[in-house]
């Protein structure tokens, strides 16, 4: 017998979320975000749950978590950075600016760093096109970022 | 019925509405090729994803060509099939697939016998214009089945049967964009997840994506060594099917051929699956004898219905999907592990040679099989009692790569005493033959009577899910028949939720059970193949001069000079198993 391990309240807490969409398999996708939103990610113990309370298998439900890149299975960095690579922010060189984190942080995008304080990702348009490139870290918005800039807003968080 | 008139390669046809373009124009006669396409007739099984577009059809007035195995055909509609815009955008979606497919058909496992092969000879498809990356995936390897999805075209047949038809739920589309496959979840081995092997993926693959675990090199060793004696046992099923893969009309009978063929390759002993399912009939017709009075007489502790557990897919079914049921099976062990059991204690005493040098081998129109004589409970000290368990489709290289002339062999009998059987073991091979034969013999065992007529009509057919009361001397037996395991599913839950009244329930995984296992010559979508197999084993049987397990002079030998009687203590160590609780159990940790 294979077990899944999950604490008693989380378990709680996930099954409720799964019960306030009625247990219906058509909202798959909005059990998933809820239940992200709980756990910050989705390991695979939430998958196998989900797939139970909604009487689906848990491939179908890793099928849509791993379609979906909203969806992550890798739990995120105490600082999650974020790199828009909108139009504008691309054109203006986002991509080496990705490099530099990768560089620095030596993790790659979709990644946590072993001490789990920083995780990489990309995302779209922020709407802030006219700070392109435009970076995240948590809430806090860097604009006209440069590849030499990166080491100064990494030093911020490991001071 | 409402039809719509179309036009179709400037032929004025009338159809249903509703029809799709690919069927009207199938009923026109014009073949329109596919791929993702998938359409089991007789079983009521479909596949049209609309994935692949190599069905593209131009219908005038339409900016955009349109799949026909979606596109419904309305009233009015004018056709092309095969133009020159239609014919020039097939072959580019040819090469665009074929452009991610690795070009090592002349040592892949499906070569000669790929949908995707075949349509690129048809195509005449002599250069790729397309170059790039190619998506590769780690390769799969479990107890019976290979994903080597480097070769998957994301038709999603395997998906269909997983899901729809066999409700397993181990695979699914996972990830996006050129890097989507079909895997398990967490894209983990198949071992790992709740496969029940019954490889209905495998039959339906058309390309060499999804394949058996082949075991021919070590039945090959095991016949050059001149240490060992080797037993083959055969399955009822295969004896209606192996013909087709030496061209001869599905439905062809070959029992002859195969028992000579199998002499030809060196086996020591040919001998019979059947033997072993006459026995698995005396111990599970006892055993549901034994159940039913138990029952009747008020013991409320005994379960009923009793399922059959000859299938190793539905008993894999049921310990990882409904493992809080697993009393209810009969505990008989299958056909290929009785003759396992037999073979390797009573056979070979008789003829004086050492458990570790008697090698058994089964031909098996299933892949469940590779997996069931892998099971630790069916092994004494490590030794297994059936070494090697290889499909109809193996058997056909075996013997194609031994220069045997199958076509032209005279036709042999099995040897004795384990290759006598009975007309009641060789509709094993279908679904509603193990409940039938089951029948046959209780009857007669319960009431005292000789049957007037063996032959159950109301238990056969292809419906998936069948029932039939059988009197029983006064007394009404109930029966219940399933095939597929989505269909055994809606057996399970009906007695979970105390709905179900049967006394008996047989169940197989496979559509149309073992004819149409996932070791069988692939039918290509064609299920009228297993419609005439289905026909095939009914006619052994008929021609059988013993039909019930019973009288089979070898089984009363045996029980006479070994087993003592059905269900004694010996029976119960060698012919019955026990079952395991497979399921995912969620726990909390502090």
């Amino acid at each position: 017998m294979a077990n899944i391990k999950l604490s008693a309240e989380k378990l709680d807490e996930l099954k409720a979320i799964c019960k306030s969409f009625k247990n219906d398999k058509g909202e798959l996708i909005n059990v998933l975000h809820k239940a992200q939103g709980l756990f910050g990610y989705l390991p695979a113990e939430v998958q196998e749950v989900i797939a139970k309370e909604l009487n689906i298998s848990v491939a179908h439900v890793y099928g849509v978590v791993s379609f979906y890149s909203f969806f992550t299975m890798l739990p995120k960095g105490e600082y999650p950075v974020s790199i828009c690579l909108g139009t504008a922010c691309y054109v203006r060189g986002a991509e080496k600016v990705i490099d530099e984190f990768k560089r620095i942080l030596n993790i790659n995008v979709g990644e946590t760093s072993p001490d789990g304080k920083f995780s990489l990702a990309c995302l779209r348009c922020v709407g802030a096109c006219g700070l392109a490139p435009v970076v995240l870290v948590g809430e806090k918005v860097y604009g006209r970022v440069a590849p030499d800039g990166v080491k100064d807003i990494v030093a911020e968080y490991t001071k | 019925m409402e039809t719509v008139k179309i036009t179709i390669d400037n032929k004025v046809i009338e159809v249903a509405k509703g029809t799709t373009i690919l069927k009207a124009a199938k009923e026109a006669g014009i073949h329109i090729p596919t791929l993702c396409y998938l359409h089991l007739h007789d079983l009521n099984i479909e596949n049209k994803p609309a994935g692949c577009r190599i069905c593209v059809v131009e219908v005038e007035g339409r900016r955009n060509l349109a799949p026909a195995c979606v596109t419904e055909c309305l009233d009015g509609m004018v056709i092309n099939t095969h133009n020159i815009r239609v014919l020039n955008s097939r072959k580019t979606v040819l090469e665009l697939i074929l452009s991610d497919h690795p070009t090592d058909c002349l040592i892949c496992a499906k070569n000669g016998n790929c949908e995707l092969q075949t349509m690129a000879q048809e195509f005449g498809v002599r250069k790729i214009h397309y170059e790039g990356e190619q998506s590769t995936y780690r390769e799969d390897t479990s107890p019976a089945i290979i994903r080597d999805v480097d070769k998957c075209i994301m038709c999603r047949r395997c998906e269909m049967m997983c899901n729809e038809v066999q409700t397993v739920g181990v695979l699914s589309a996972v990830n996006r964009g050129f890097m989507s496959v079909v895997a398990p979840a967490f894209e983990m081995n198949l071992d790992h997840s709740e496969c029940t092997y019954c490889g209905q993926c495998v039959a339906v693959c058309p390309t060499g994506a999804l394949t058996e675990v082949d075991h021919t090199n070590q039945v090959i060793r095991a016949l050059a060594d001149p240490t060992k004696t080797v037993v083959v046992q055969t399955a009822p099923a295969v004896r209606a099917a192996l013909g087709e893969e030496f061209g001869m009309e599905p439905g062809t009978l070959v029992t002859g051929k195969l028992a000579a063929a199998l002499r030809r390759l060196g086996f020591n002993y040919v001998f019979d699956t059947d033997f072993a399912a006459d026995l698995t009939i005396m111990e599970e017709g006892t055993e549901l004898l034994d159940r039913l009075t138990r029952h009747l007489n008020g013991d409320k502790d005994v379960p009923l219905p009793i399922l059959t557990s000859c299938c190793p897919g539905w008993v894999n079914f049921f310990e990882h999907q409904f493992p809080d049921m697993r009393d209810i099976p009969s505990t008989a062990r299958s056909p290929q592990q009785m003759f396992g059991a037999i073979a390797k204690t009573y056979f070979a005493e008789k003829i004086g040679v050492k458990r570790d040098d008697l090698v058994v081998v089964s031909i098996m129109p299933c892949l469940a099989k590779k997996y069931e004589c892998q099971r630790e409970e069916f092994a004494t000290d490590g030794n297994p009692d059936v070494d090697f368990s290889i499909s109809t489709r193996e058997l056909a290289h075996l013997i194609k790569q031994s220069n045997i002339n199958f076509n032209d062999l005279a036709d042999e009998d099995f040897d004795n005493p384990l290759g006598e059987s009975t007309g009641a073991a060789v509709i094993f091979g279908t679904t509603g033959g193990v409940i039938e034969a089951a029948v046959r013999t209780a009857y007669e065992v319960h009431t005292g009577k000789k049957l007037e007529k063996v032959d159950f009509e109301e238990l056969r057919g292809m419906d998936f899910i069948r029932e039939a009361t059988i009197d029983f001397n006064g007394l009404p037996i109930r029966i219940g028949i399933a095939h597929g395991l989505g269909n055994a599913r809606k057996l399970l839950q009906d007695i979970k939720d105390g709905k179900s009244n049967f006394h008996a329930i047989e169940i197989m995984a496979c559509p149309g059970g073992c004819i149409g296992g996932g070791g069988q010559p692939l039918h290509h979508g064609d299920s009228s193949i297993i419609k005439a197999r289905q026909k095939a084993i009914y006619r052994e049987d008929a021609g059988k001069a013993i039909r019930k397990s019973h009288e089979n002079p070898y089984i009363i030998q045996l029980y006479e000079e070994f087993l003592g009687k059905p269900m004694s203590e010996k029976s119960h160590h060698l012919l019955h198993t026990h079952y395991f609780d497979k399921s995912k159990e969620i726990k909390v940790v502090e």
